[in-house]
């Protein structure tokens, strides 16, 4: 698993590389964890290249909402491959989460 | 046709079955949604014994069958550890209430449950077997 960041003044762009699972799930909570995240008032995570989330990487999303909208961070997800997408589905995350189809959409949530 | 695998009790082994499993499945013409919906129910099962069921003991091991009769696709997971890894009071959760306490595990089993067509534990002389089935459609 692989995290790269863009940041502008208002906006974090977090671009996931490869598998979340339970062993790899550590690495974005940390980046989560950040207290200096919450100075942002977007967090864009760009899925195209994450191929694969299990529980533990959903967990880490769904332990942080609620503090992300506590600080009116908005939280968006775009660019998420169909098999990842539909993980979401499965437990319904997808209505107690924004997901968008591209990064312009995103940009505008 | 029917496969087996045995690993040894580290998260860095998840990414080793679930190749297994995702190569067992090519051969079965599913979606790669389908595929990666019963890879995983899978990944989700042995990440619990893995890591609660065998305390990340890589001493220990984990024994995987995978095999499909009739369309159905069915997963044998099975380990020796004394103190078995059961769900059995499993109660689905509210996601929303997870949401506002902040609650970062839990929902595994969830998608387990709503993937797969059958779960089943067994115990049997300190050896644990749990069994996931799914109808190849």
């Amino acid at each position: 698993m692989k995290i790269t960041q863009n940041s502008t003044d208002t906006t974090l762009t977090l671009i996931l590389d490869g598998e979340l699972d339970a062993s790899s799930s550590v690495l974005l909570d940390n980046e989560l964890s950040k207290p200096e995240i919450l100075r942002n008032q977007k967090i864009l995570v760009d899925c195209r290249q994450l191929n694969y989330i299990s529980s533990a990487g959903l967990g880490v999303f769904i332990s942080h909402l609620q503090t992300f909208q506590d600080a009116n961070v908005k939280l968006v997800f775009f660019n998420m491959q169909e098999k990842v997408h539909n993980v979401f589905e499965i437990l319904g995350l997808d209505s107690l989460m924004t997901i968008v189809p591209s990064s312009a959409e995103a940009e505008a949530a | 046709m029917k496969q087996a695998l045995r690993i040894s009790c580290t998260r860095r082994n998840l990414k080793v079955v679930r190749d297994f499993v995702s190569d067992f499945l090519t051969s079965y013409q599913l979606s790669e949604v389908q595929i990666n919906q019963i890879v995983l129910a899978v990944d989700e099962v042995v990440a619990n014994l893995i890591i609660h069921g065998n305390g990340e003991d890589e001493s220990k091991h984990l024994d995987v069958r995978v095999g499909v009769q009739d369309r159905e696709f069915g997963i044998e997971l099975e380990d020796t550890n004394r103190t078995s890894y059961s769900p059995g009071s499993y109660q689905e959760p509210d996601l929303q209430e997870y949401v506002r306490i902040g609650k970062k595990g839990g929902v595994g089993m969830m998608l387990v449950n709503r993937i797969m067509d059958r779960v089943e534990f067994t115990t049997h002389n300190s050896h644990n077997i749990c069994r996931l089935y799914k109808h190849l459609i």
